[in-house]
């Protein structure tokens, strides 16, 4: 896999296909960018899940947090890494004994060693990108704040379920 | 349309950000003519206004309509985002507003359009903040002009009305030394002669009233984000590098990346300002778009022409228009905008100021106005009009000296557009 830049298909699939996203170094602070994206993805109806040692057993984004991948003891479909890149091999490791299927890390964290162990043991794996902005992208949502989605498509989009202001990653076929 | 695909400038100007509507299926962008938007429920308004989710609150800050031609105009101009306003001057004013603090100064071009000149030179005195002109042909003079208090670099890509074309790469260059961002106007050339990014711009701003729109109906300007600068580097942008307190102490450049100065524009600037562009205007703007490039290219063609048969016309002492060989800016035009020197310039009359004013009084098919890039031919002499307010000297640097008469080369068949000069200039 190519890291350097990934097909639209490659990512819209991951995130069609999953539903639990442990959020590894999530924040306490409102302010933090893994703060927007757990809000996000559970208002998309996501289940999301804080991953912090520090932080075991208090209430972030309205969720409980976790102390560590291994304590959370349901299946985790995503681990997204708000770590640094050097600490993305440890989680990337621990990530791979829970069995994870999908190692996503975000915007500016890149560790091409990590994502080697990953796609050897089968799984998919997303480097320096956010999910939320992924799915404004792909859904077209981000096109709302000026942004350019970079796709194009002459078929409609659907509203999500719980609105007029939300989308979908699908299209009317 | 496949993934790996990266469609061309046409289909860009017809499709970008235009997708069939949600609830109606309408192919066109409806013009969304509401001031406000009912939010989900109270979880989705508060998700809102913290800016959690992406979605429409307020016509001031977004509007669907106004939406579709931001991302048209960062699809066209390579950016990460843009945000469209109410004019061309309105987009200036925001980058500023968004950019300075009290004390800042920037350096500027000192052949800009005449209306550009008086923003920076008056309107922003009342801000604290202060403009060092430099020579837009030459880089030396802006790197002369850098100061530790230096927040931007500011240039038009074409001036107007001078038909300078500008060595944005070596501008740029300064501007990365200086670690500041440049900002072009890219107004004159459109993106479809030229697009600034790729020669170093961080910042592109285009009065949309021109060519872009194309029609001469609607005044708009945008602002476009090419998501090159590093906002968080340096303490010199505390707007986008500090939290802000209006937004829970959210740091913009760190939560939004590489379209954070897109966002600060609007969330910040668009908000507290409130130049916000009318959904009917970006709806005609946004038609005119889809037929830039065959508009542009005619422009070009028809402006070609006309500035040849104004230089072997005996009345003329001068016509500077960068198309032409022999022009000193012929080579940076063959360079930046090979397609064409765009459709606006400027030439002299041998008796001058009398001579400007009566050729603007003979013509029957040019209109006398003062704006340019419309599907009509336009004229104006600007020393009695647009850069009247400037002094001689002002308006010699600018390209507006008394002699002067400017062009906007309208699609009409280029022959009646030459006609009606010759029986012009035969009047005088
Ligand atoms: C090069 C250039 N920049 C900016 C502007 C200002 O745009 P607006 O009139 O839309 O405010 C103009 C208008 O003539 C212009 O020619």
């Amino acid at each position: 896999m190519n890291h350097d830049t990934y097909p639209d298909a490659y990512i819209r699939d991951i995130l069609l296909k999953h539903a639990v996203f442990a959020v590894v170094g999530a924040s306490a602070k409102t302010t933090r960018p893994s703060y927007y994206v757990m809000k996000y993805l559970a208002a998309k109806g996501y289940d999301v899940i804080p991953v912090s040692p520090g932080l075991g057993g208090r209430t972030v984004a309205d969720r409980v947090v976790v102390p560590s991948l291994a304590e959370i003891g349901r299946p985790v479909d995503v681990v997204d890494i708000f770590r640094n890149s050097d600490a993305a091999f440890a989680v990337t490791e621990e990530a791979i004994r829970i069995g994870a299927k999908v190692i996503w890390m975000q915007i500016g964290v890149r560790n091409d060693a990590a994502a080697r162990l990953a796609e050897e043991a089968g799984l998919k794996v997303v480097m320096n990108r956010c999910p939320k902005i992924e799915y404004g992208r792909l859904s077209g949502e981000i096109g709302w704040t000026g942004v350019n989605s970079r796709t194009l498509s002459s078929r409609r989009p659907l509203l999500g379920p719980k609105g007029g202001q939300q989308r979908t990653l699908r299209d009317e076929t | 349309m496949s993934e790996e695909r990266t469609p061309g400038f046409n289909t860009l100007a017809i499709h970008a950000g235009a997708r069939p509507d949600a609830s109606t299926g309408a192919r066109v962008t409806p013009i969304y003519q509401t001031t406000s938007y009912v939010f989900d429920d109270a979880d989705h308004a508060a998700a809102l206004f913290n800016l959690e989710t992406f979605g429409n609150i307020y016509s001031r800050i977004m509007n669907p309509t106004q939406a579709v031609l931001e991302e048209r105009m960062a699809a066209l101009e390579g950016g990460t985002a843009a945000l469209a306003v109410a004019s061309g001057h309105a987009a200036q004013a925001i980058v500023f507003h968004t950019l300075m603090e009290p004390g800042g100064e920037f350096v500027a071009a000192r052949q800009l359009y005449g209306g550009s000149i008086n923003q920076f030179g008056e309107a922003s005195r009342s801000s604290d903040w202060h403009v060092q002109w430099a020579d837009t042909t030459d880089a030396e003079s802006f790197r002369a002009a850098v100061s530790p208090k230096t927040r931007a670099i500011f240039v038009e890509s074409i001036a107007n009305p001078g038909g300078i074309v500008t060595d944005i790469a070596a501008i740029s260059a300064v501007a990365k030394e200086a670690g500041v961002p440049l900002i072009v106007d890219n107004t004159l050339a459109t993106p479809y002669l030229m697009q600034p990014k790729e020669y170093g711009a961080d910042i592109i701003v285009h009065s949309l009233t021109k060519f872009l729109g194309g029609h001469g109906n609607s005044v708009g300007g945008v602002i476009v984000d090419c998501g090159t600068f590093d906002w968080m580097a340096s303490g010199r942008y505390p707007t986008l590098s500090e939290p802000c307190a209006s937004y829970h102490g959210m740091t913009l450049g760190e939560t939004f990346g590489n379209f954070a100065f897109a966002i600060a524009c609007r969330v910040l600037g668009l908000r507290d300002l409130g130049p916000a562009i009318a959904p009917m205007n970006a709806f005609l703007i946004l038609n005119g778009i889809e037929t830039l490039p065959l508009r542009m290219q005619r422009h070009c063609d028809n402006a070609r022409q006309v500035a040849e048969w104004l230089s072997d016309h005996d009345k003329v002492a001068w016509v500077n228009y960068a198309g032409l060989p022999g022009n000193s800016f012929h080579g940076t035009a063959m360079l930046y905008c090979p397609k064409g020197a765009g459709a606006v310039f400027t030439f002299g009359l041998k008796d001058g100021y009398e001579a400007g004013i009566a050729l603007v009084g003979k013509v029957e098919l040019f209109s006398h106005l003062a704006n340019i890039g419309d599907t009509r031919s336009l004229i104006i002499h600007p020393a009695s009009t647009t850069h009247r307010q400037l002094g001689d000297e002002a308006r010699e640097r600018a390209g507006a000296g008394a002699d002067v008469v400017r062009l906007s080369v309208g699609l009409e068949d280029v022959d009646d557009i030459i006609a009606d000069l010759d029986q012009a200039l035969e009047a005088i």
